[in-house]
C-alpha cells in the first residue's frame, strides 16, 4: 500500500510543479515505484516539465468520466520504468474533477504504487479541495517572500481540517546573497512563523529552469545545488535523515574542506 | 392564605425608599396590595423626587411584570424606580454571564485567514500568524507572537486590554479604537500591553508593568461580574 502526497503552496509560481517533477524524479531514482498526478486542470504544466506532453492521450478527466480506464491514461516517463504520470485535462475546467473521484483514483493508485505525488493547483476553491481529498500527506511549497509565506500559513491552516498528517514544509529558490544582506526572509524566520517541521530547503538555480525547458527534472543532474536538494529530500521522505544542505556557494564548501584536511584557503 | 402578614412592605432610608416584596404571594396579589399602600401614602406636591429600590426576594419577574411593575409605580406621583433587585437570575443568563466572565484558553496557532472569537477574555497559547485575527469581548493575552490582527473590548468596553509576549501586530482595535502598524519595517516588542489612553484617545502601546496602575481591577472578580 502506497502513500498519497499532496504537493500544495497556496499562492502561484512558487515551485509546485517543480517539485513534483523533482521529487518524483529522486524517488524513482531510489527504485520507487512513483505515479505524479497533475490535478491542475486547464492549466497543464507537469507533463511539459517531465518532457511527456507528445504522449499524452487520456487524462485525468477522462478517467472520472469512465471513458477509458485508469491504466489506459498513465504514462510511462521515458527515462524511468518505475515513474508515471497520470496528466490533467487541458479542455475541461476544475468543476468536472470531484473529490470523491479524486479519492477513487488515487485509493487505486495506492495499491500499485509506493507513492503518489498530487501536484496542486494554485489557488484554495475547488482544484485544490479535490486535490486534497485523496492525500495521506501534504507538502507546503513557499518561497523566502512575504506573500508566499502568508499563503502557505493559509494553507497550512486549511489542512488542519482535513484528515491528513500535519503538513511539512519546503523553502524554495533561495538566494543566499539576498538573505545574507536581510533582503530576504531566512529559513529560520519562515519555520518561525508557519511552525510546522521543515523537509527541505532548495536554492534558486538557473539550471532548474534550464532542466524543465528541456522536459528533464533538474533532479537528474548529477551534482548541482538544486538536483542534491531535491534527491535530499526524497530522501527524508523515505525517513532517511539528512542534514540540510549548505546554501553557501562552491566557493565556502571548497574552503570548508580545506579547513577540514588542514589547508589554509 | 397569608391572613394578615404583609405583602409590602416600604422602609425609608436616607436615598428614599425601599419597597420589600413579599416572594411567596401571587404577582396579582402583589400588585393590588402595592396599589393600595402607595395609594394611601399620598404625598405633598412641593417635596422632591423619592427613589425607590424595589427587592423582588426569591421572585423572578419577566420583562413584561416588571414593566407592569414599572408602570404602578411611576404613576404614583414623585415615585421613581431607580433599581429592581431579584435574588433569582435564569440559567441562560446566568451561563452567558459565566461565558462573559471567564478566561478561555485556547492552544493553537491562528494562521492567516483564520478567527478566533470568544466571549470573555481570550488567552492564547500560541501564535496570532499574519493575516490571522483574534476577537474577545473582555481582555486578550497572548503567550506568543502577535502579528495579526487583535480586537479586545469587541463590544465596547474600551477598559480591555491586549497583552503580548511578543508584539508587532498588523492592527491593534480596543473596542471603536483602532491602531496599526508603522508604515515602515518595525521591530516588535517584548511583554508589552496595549491600552486605550482616553486622554490622548487613542490606543498605546505601554510596558506590562503599568497595567497594574493603569487597570487595577484587572485581576478583580467583580469587574468581571460586571463586565457581563
Amino acid at each position: 500500500m502506497g502513500e498519497a502526497i499532496v504537493i500544495t503552496s497556496g499562492k502561484g509560481g512558487v515551485g509546485k510543479t517543480t517539485t513534483t517533477a523533482n521529487l518524483g524524479t529522486a524517488l524513482a531514482l531510489m527504485e520507487k515505484k512513483v505515479c505524479l498526478i497533475d490535478t491542475d486542470i486547464g492549466l497543464r504544466n507537469l507533463d511539459v516539465v517531465m518532457g511527456l506532453e507528445n504522449r499524452i492521450i487520456y487524462d485525468i478527466v477522462d478517467v472520472m468520466k469512465g471513458k477509458c480506464k485508469l491504466n489506459q491514461a498513465l504514462i510511462k516517463d521515458k527515462r524511468f520504468e518505475c515513474l508515471f504520470l497520470l496528466p490533467a485535462a487541458q479542455t475541461s475546467d476544475k468543476s468536472d474533477l470531484t473529490p470523491e473521484g479524486m479519492e477513487d483514483i488515487v485509493d487505486n493508485l495506492k495499491q500499485d504504487y509506493d507513492y503518489i505525488l498530487i501536484d496542486c493547483p494554485a489557488g484554495i476553491e475547488q482544484g485544490y479541495k479535490n486535490a486534497v481529498a485523496g492525500a495521506d500527506k501534504a507538502i507546503v511549497v513557499t518561497t523566502p517572500e512575504k506573500s508566499s509565506v502568508r499563503d502557505a500559513d493559509r494553507i497550512i491552516g486549511l489542512l488542519e481540517k482535513e484528515d491528513i498528517e500535519p503538513p511539512h514544509l519546503i523553502v524554495n529558490r533561495i538566494r543566499n546573497h539576498m538573505v545574507k544582506n536581510g533582503d530576504m526572509l531566512d529559513v529560520d524566520e519562515i519555520v518561525q512563523i508557519l511552525s510546522i517541521d521543515l523537509l527541505g530547503i532548495v536554492a534558486d538555480d538557473d539550471e532548474v529552469i534550464k532542466a524543465s525547458n528541456h522536459g528533464e527534472p533538474v533532479a537528474f543532474q548529477p551534482n548541482t545545488k538544486a538536483s542534491i536538494a531535491y534527491r535530499n529530500i526524497a530522501r527524508r521522505i523515505l525517513g532517511e535523515s539528512v542534514p540540510l544542505l549548505s546554501l553557501e556557494d562552491e566557493k565556502g564548501m571548497f574552503s570548508k574542506m580545506k579547513k577540514f584536511f588542514g589547508m589554509r584557503s | 392564605m397569608i391572613g394578615n402578614k404583609q405583602v409590602v412592605t416600604i422602609k425609608g432610608t436616607r436615598d428614599g425608599l425601599t419597597l420589600h416584596l413579599d416572594d411567596s404571594c401571587s404577582f396579582d396579589e402583589l400588585l393590588k396590595e402595592l396599589e393600595d399602600k402607595l395609594s394611601t401614602n399620598y404625598l405633598d406636591e412641593d417635596e422632591p423626587m423619592i427613589t425607590v429600590m424595589i427587592q423582588l426576594g426569591n421572585r423572578y419577574l419577566h420583562k413584561e411584570q416588571e414593566e407592569q411593575l414599572r408602570d404602578l409605580i411611576r404613576n404614583k406621583k414623585k415615585l421613581v424606580v431607580q433599581s429592581i433587585h431579584s435574588n433569582v437570575v435564569p440559567k441562560k443568563k446566568a451561563l452567558e454571564w459565566k461565558e462573559d466572565s471567564e478566561i478561555k484558553a485556547i492552544n493553537r496557532i491562528v494562521r492567516s485567514g483564520q478567527v478566533v472569537e470568544v466571549k470573555g477574555d481570550l488567552l492564547l497559547i500560541g501564535d496570532v500568524n499574519p493575516g490571522g485575527k483574534v476577537v474577545a469581548k473582555g481582555n486578550i493575552f497572548v503567550i506568543g507572537s502577535l502579528l495579526g490582527v487583535a480586537h479586545a473590548g469587541v463590544n465596547g468596553n474600551r477598559e480591555a486590554v491586549i497583552v503580548a509576549s511578543y508584539m508587532r501586530p498588523s492592527q491593534l482595535r480596543i473596542a471603536d479604537y483602532i491602531s496599526r502598524s508603522p508604515d515602515y519595517e518595525s521591530d516588535g516588542v517584548y511583554m508589552e500591553c496595549g491600552l486605550v489612553d482616553e486622554t490622548r484617545a487613542k490606543i498605546v502601546i505601554d510596558r506590562l508593568q503599568v497595567l497594574m496602575h493603569k487597570r487595577p481591577d484587572l485581576s478583580g472578580f467583580e469587574r468581571r461580574m460586571l463586565n457581563g
